[in-house]
């Protein structure tokens, strides 16, 4: 399935500047992996060492968040848009 | 050779900032920066280098709601939504979110590894101390893109936004 993938615009200087990318992929997890296979230097600002989305980035399919669907096992169709958005968080110096 | 970042930002939009640091005290307050960046001087051939500093001018603040009330007065949290409610809000005005702000009550204006771990390149990070309710210190930062430090951004002040 070809799904369009879109770019946060922080992450796009790794991603040849661009706004999005096509991928070919049966599910939300393949399509990220499309991506960053693709663009490689995206890979460590989505993903932990360990290959787990990040806490703070959220994947978006046409508009629905994943974790209330399969998370990254939602199957996708031709189409269909994914984006991502980060969430923000931070604090002081305390533990 | 550490890059040079500068965020340049008008007096008011400063004491906005401080402002709201000063108001959510002793809570953290958090918001989003909206404005423009030169994109175009970015380098993309070599993302393993320091990050290369670009133009950027912050126009105007999108203040959030800190949704951490667990802990609010040493971390804080924006969702996803709010994030998109502040691309939206930037879009509206021609600006794209070029940042984000949030206060350390009572302490210092640097960072913490907290905050690295959930932060991404380019975006601005700014922070503002608040100490016993008054502002302080204000500081901005970017992330490297190995995520392992942050490269300090020159805040400049001016006397208004540029036109």
């Amino acid at each position: 399935m070809a799904v369009k993938v879109i770019i946060p615009t922080p992450l796009r200087i790794y991603a040849a500047k661009k706004e999005s990318a096509e991928v070919s992929a049966q599910t939300v997890g393949e399509a990220l992996g499309g991506l960053t296979t693709q663009y490689t230097e995206l890979r460590k600002h989505l993903f932990t060492e360990d290959g787990k989305l990040r806490s703070f980035v959220n994947v978006y399919l046409n508009d629905e968040d994943i974790r209330y669907m399969a998370k990254e096992a939602t199957p996708v169709k031709d189409g269909d848009v994914v984006s991502i958005v980060p969430s923000i968080a931070g604090g002081n110096l305390e533990k | 050779m550490a890059e040079t970042f500068q965020l340049c930002m008008s007096h008011d939009l400063a004491e906005g900032i401080r402002r709201h640091g000063a108001e959510t005290f002793p809570y953290e307050c958090c918001g989003a920066l909206l404005g423009r960046d030169s994109a175009s001087n970015e380098k993309v051939s070599a993302p393993d280098e320091s990050p290369v500093g670009t133009p950027r001018e912050a126009l105007g603040l999108f203040p959030l709601v800190n949704r951490r009330d667990d802990s609010p007065r040493n971390r804080f949290a924006v969702t996803a939504d709010d994030v998109r409610e502040a691309e939206q809000a930037a879009r509206q005005q021609g600006l794209e979110v070029i940042g984000w702000y949030h206060s350390h009550p009572d302490h210092p204006a640097r960072p913490s590894d907290f905050d690295r771990e959930h932060a991404w390149p380019w975006y601005s990070y700014v922070i503002v101390s608040v100490m016993s309710g008054k502002p302080a210190d204000m500081t901005s930062w970017r992330l490297n893109h190995d995520r392992q430090n942050y490269s300090p951004e020159n805040i400049e002040i001016r006397n208004s936004a540029l036109a």
